[in-house]
């Protein structure tokens, strides 16, 4: 019994079309499982290998390289701090700080009921923002801990 | 915003997402301009002309590179790189989700001229509504026939695929963008052979960057003269301590001095100290340094680069070593690995800084990062990422090192310890 549906499979299988070679579905296949999944266990890199008729060891190596695949559950939510210089210059330490006590999870961990995965990002792009943090796919800021903590809010009831 | 802008006046207000406010300000007329009455060569000597440079950090003049594409190569492509991930860069950002049909218009005018039919752009995982965006600006170009089979009527194909990454500074790196676009890990590529001549699925490859390419509507609409007349125009991202951070369209050579001014000045009662004049990667400028043209070769004479044209602005409370350590930690983070000189030296240098700022340091700490970085230049490195750690590192090493020498003496910061003491007469 497959991990991934049959639906999943298909959108995999028609993901090469968009490219001269098939390698390069692999990265939006990945993105394809994870939705899926809510992750990639070693099955789901299997079984992407398998789709795409790739050596389980090169979906490894792509997979742990970027990272937005997650080889370990994730919590529900993901909460990118950006740490960076605009954001550092605007209190970004201040922020870091609040959330790792909020959160009660050093930066990088998932919290105890898996609600938010927090981790410390570089850039973000959004300077004008600083300093500023990304929660799932929404920018925020520039941000004050109060605002921080209204922002978790309203993603954990989401 | 400049009267007489040509980007941001796209993004401005409601923004230029929605193609009917694309078309009513004149959007596409460029493209069909070219395809209908312009030779392929003609609109690759008009960019060369133009003196547009890449605006991804390198600087390289498009029209040259596009001269490097082979002209008899049955298969060629257009790579946008969307990757925008230097420190503190925001511009293509600001494109792709207000205006991105500049860009689809870019694509179509490079594709025309190097004779390319399928484009791919490349759009760091981060940017969910700047894909988004321009998804829907793709789609909609389609259904007005500006790209697809038989654009404008005449005999030209033309197909673009966007791609998302997945979380890798150094994909935004041209080779190893490519190798990314491949389904592989992002590690760059040795060169020669360049991307112009073995690129994406190791055929001739034209890579640009968003803002490279949305210029490109202007070039044509105003031409080479009138376009140099305007600066030529840049966007430069400005943030740090300065009132108004944002995206400011000024003429290329516009000194520190009016970016900082144009963005709200400093914040009440503030001094400037310093800055980076083009993203993490650049040498750290000073106050002798306001009024340099922020252009190429002012800036290399003054020591540092224009980049990718982000001034990041530092006012008397920022702490130098405390900068320069993230900037540090940030090419740490982002090395790929395939070179020891970045992999390790960065973890070296990290370590040093940790024992500085954790009030560990010792003073023989300073000749170790001097040498380390001296390790990180010359060629030692496979790719500009290890490269970029000298500039700002030396520069802070060089102008700020009793900053360096009182956190090691005392294991304290002065800039907080100079704080707290205004605080303090002020109370």
């Amino acid at each position: 019994m497959p991990l991934l549906r049959d639906e999943a499979r298909d959108e995999i299988r028609r993901l090469p079309d968009r490219y001269e070679q098939r390698q390069s579905a692999l990265i939006p296949a990945l993105f394809v499982a994870q939705r899926e999944v809510g992750w990639l266990p070693p099955e789901a890199l299997r079984e992407v290998g398998d789709l795409l008729n790739l050596p389980t060891s090169e979906v490894v190596a792509v997979a742990s390289f970027y990272r937005f695949f997650f080889l370990e559950p994730p919590g529900k939510h993901l909460v990118l701090l950006c740490t960076n210089l605009a954001c550092l210059l605007n209190g970004a330490e201040t922020l870091r700080r609040h959330l790792e006590e909020r959160l009660a999870v050093a930066a990088g961990q998932t919290t105890a009921d898996g609600q938010f995965t927090f981790r410390e990002s570089e850039c973000l792009a959004a300077c004008d923002l600083a300093p500023m943090m990304m929660v799932d796919r929404e920018r925020y800021g520039p941000l004050t801990p109060a605002q921080v903590d209204e922002i978790l809010e309203r993603h954990r009831a989401r | 915003m400049p009267a007489d802008s040509i980007l941001l006046k796209f993004t401005a207000g409601e923004g230029t997402a929605d193609i009917a406010a694309y078309l009513r300000m004149g959007g596409y007329e460029a493209a069909r301009h070219a395809v209908a009455t312009l030779a392929p060569e003609s609109v690759i000597d008009i960019v060369e002309q133009s003196g547009l440079r890449g605006k991804g950090g390198a600087g390289f003049p498009t029209g040259r590179k596009w001269k490097f594409i082979p002209k008899g190569a049955p298969v060629k492509y257009i790579v946008v790189n969307g990757d925008e991930a230097e420190p503190c860069t925001f511009k293509d950002h600001l494109l792709l989700e207000r205006a991105p049909h500049l860009l689809v218009e870019g694509i179509i005018l490079a594709a025309y001229a190097v004779g390319a039919r399928k484009a791919y752009v490349y759009v760091r995982r981060e940017g969910y509504r700047a894909r988004e965006r321009l998804r829907e600006a793709v789609a909609a170009a389609y259904a007005h026939d500006f790209l697809g089979r038989g654009i404008f009527g005449k005999e030209m194909d033309l197909e673009v695929v966007v791609h998302s990454g997945a979380g890798a500074y150094i994909a935004g790196e041209e080779s190893a963008l490519l190798e990314s676009l491949e389904g592989k890990r992002a590690m760059p590529r040795a060169r020669p052979p360049f991307p112009a001549v073995v690129g994406l699925y190791g055929k001739p490859t034209v890579i640009n960057n968003v803002e490279t390419l949305s210029h490109l509507p202007a070039v044509i609409r105003l031409g080479p003269e009138a376009y140099r007349a305007l600066g030529p125009p840049a966007l430069f991202s400005v943030s740090g301590h300065v009132r108004r951070p944002g995206v400011y369209e000024r003429p290329l050579g516009t000194p520190m001095r009016e970016l900082i001014a144009a963005a709200g000045g400093l914040r009440q009662g503030r001094r400037f100290k310093a800055a980076f004049p083009g993203g993490s990667s650049s040498a750290i400028l000073t106050a002798a340094h306001l009024d340099v043209p922020m252009d190429y070769e002012p800036l290399r004479a003054a020591g540092s680069m224009l980049g990718s044209a982000s001034l990041i602005v530092m006012d008397d409370t920022a702490c130098i070593v405390r900068a320069a350590a993230r900037a540090v930690g940030f090419y740490k983070e982002e090395s790929c690995g395939k070179c020891t000189p970045c992999r390790e030296g960065t973890v070296w240098l990290s370590q040093i800084f940790d024992r500085i700022l954790g009030g560990r340091g010792r003073m023989e700490d300073l000749d170790l990062l001097a040498h380390i970085s001296k390790g990180l230049t010359n060629g030692a490195c496979f790719c500009l990422l290890g490269e970029s750690v000298p500039p700002s590192l030396d520069a802070s090493l060089r102008h700020f090192r009793h900053e360096y020498e009182y956190h090691i003496r005392t294991g304290r910061c002065d800039v907080e310890d100079g704080l707290a003491a205004t605080v303090a007469v002020g109370a």
